[in-house]
């Protein structure tokens, strides 16, 4: 038996999973599809007094479109979501990155919730969500407050949920007919996490860039929005050498970390090249929508 | 707010194995891969690495393949748990356990129940499953042995076997007690 000792249990409405925050707060875990937090507690690198799991909460689960944006409710698998044809249709972008997520067997078990509020630094959910700029509505002893993805995440593995609130719902703005999408990374195998990886949306009018949102993976504390890239796509002609001038530009303003699996300067020269895909990817498709 | 749900450290869950309904008082930090294998005997699910990377302890829950190491027993509670003794017996192989035999799918056979679970709901979502399709759902598996070629045929050969419905059986999961 591998994980340590804990207390366990498993409310179905979110007033109890609240109570239960209320009452046990940073002694408590909140246990979403478990496939971050079941490794760290068979590894013991994580010791909760007191496991809620949230499996049993049917409120958390549903994708819903209103006012122009898709909702997704926190305990929402992940291969829900990859095989939902309302998100293939709102949010392509999404779809493509949720592929890139851990394995189809990981994804069955986790949520969409769950991997963004565990913020692990080289997951695909954290950049998809900061490229559309989605929103994060958390519940807590205050209320509902929400928050756009550069306040949620914080650092790594954090994100400004308190100890009793809980993500309970994200908003993403459904992507207009002329956005194209693009997810890319590169990893050791297919399905590890990315030494780098790249969400980019743009739009494409008269052959020109119109608009370009870029955000990175892997290659710092948060998701990273490219923000000099963005500015510099602005108006260009999405060529060669405007890509290649854009890898330059990427590489240059990133500084990722070194470890076992990839030096800086790996990530670096990665995160260009796939930015520079990315966008002659996103733009192809943007030209095909809006024709 | 009075609390229905107390925070326990052992519970009772329910839940069918094969098609068999099982009750059991679990402490809650037993794995459903401990369970199986330690209370049910059901030792065709292996244990690789215990933290979700190797794939040999994959099962099917509702018909979805899942880590069994990643999920607490209690966790199961009200679901369909098929293991690999769900799949066939020695003397009546499933048609995609028959198609491994054939095309040399296994060799030290440590990952192949795992493999084995994770291909049964692969064919259960697509009767023709094209080799990216094939690919991506043995990638969260790993094979020390076979290099993997002999396992992505086993598949291809297993799918045109049950697809012209030589086997006679469907895969598992569905329709069960």
């Amino acid at each position: 038996m591998k994980p340590p000792a804990f207390a366990y249990c498993a409310p179905d409405t979110e007033e109890e999973v609240l109570s239960l925050l209320h009452e046990y707060g940073a002694d408590a875990k909140l246990l979403a599809g478990g496939q971050s937090l079941m490794p760290l507690l068979n590894l013991r690198l994580a010791r909760p007094a007191v496991l809620i799991d949230l499996n049993r909460v049917r409120t958390l689960q549903y994708i819903t479109v209103a006012d122009g944006h898709v909702r997704v409710g926190a305990m929402t698998r992940q291969r829900t979501c990859e095989r939902s044809a309302l998100i293939a249709d709102r949010i392509p972008l999404l779809t493509d990155a949720l592929r890139w997520a851990g394995h189809p067997q990981i994804r069955t078990r986790g949520t969409v919730g769950g991997s963004l509020a565990h913020a692990d630094p080289a997951a695909e959910l954290p950049a998809a969500a900061a490229v559309l700029g989605a929103s994060f509505a958390i519940v807590g002893p205050q209320g509902t407050r929400v928050l756009p993805p550069e306040e949620f995440f914080v650092t790594y593995l954090t994100t400004a949920v308190g100890p009793e609130e809980l993500l309970r719902e994200v908003q993403f703005p459904a992507m207009s007919a002329e956005m194209g999408g693009a997810f890319l990374e590169v990893s050791r195998r297919q399905g590890d996490f990315a030494l780098a990886g790249v969400a980019a949306v743009v739009i494409v009018r008269s052959g020109q860039i119109a608009q370009a949102r870029i955000a990175l993976t892997g290659v710092g504390a948060t998701p990273i929005r490219a923000v000099e890239a963005e500015d510099f796509l602005a108006s260009r002609r999405p060529d060669d050498r405007t890509l290649d001038e854009l890898r330059a530009l990427v590489s240059a303003h990133l500084s990722p970390p070194s470890d076992i699996h990839a030096t800086a300067e790996y990530r670096r020269h990665a995160a260009g090249v796939l930015v520079a895909r990315a966008v002659r990817s996103a733009a192809q498709r943007a030209e095909r929508g809006a024709s | 707010m009075t609390l229905r749900s107390k925070p326990e450290t052992e519970r009772t869950v329910a839940f069918t194995v094969n098609g068999r309904p099982v009750t059991l008082r679990v402490r809650v930090r037993v794995t459903l891969a401990d369970l199986l294998r330690e209370e049910l005997g059901l030792t065709g699910t292996h244990l690789g690495c215990e933290h979700g990377v190797c794939g040999a302890c994959t099962v099917l829950l509702d018909g979805e393949p899942v880590r069994s190491c990643l999920l607490l027993a209690v966790q199961a509670d009200g679901g369909k748990v098929t293991t690999v003794e769900g799949l066939g017996t020695p003397d009546a192989l499933h048609p995609i356990q028959e198609a491994f035999a054939e095309a040399h799918g296994l060799q030290c056979g440590f990952c192949t129940p795992g493999i084995l679970m994770t291909v049964a709901a692969l064919l259960a979502d697509a009767v023709r499953p094209t080799d990216a399709e094939i690919a991506e759902a043995l990638g969260g598996h790993l094979c020390r042995c076979t290099g993997y070629v002999a396992i992505l045929e086993a598949v291809r050969l297993a799918a045109e076997r049950i697809a012209a419905g030589a086997g006679g059986r469907g895969p598992p999961g569905q329709g069960e007690a």
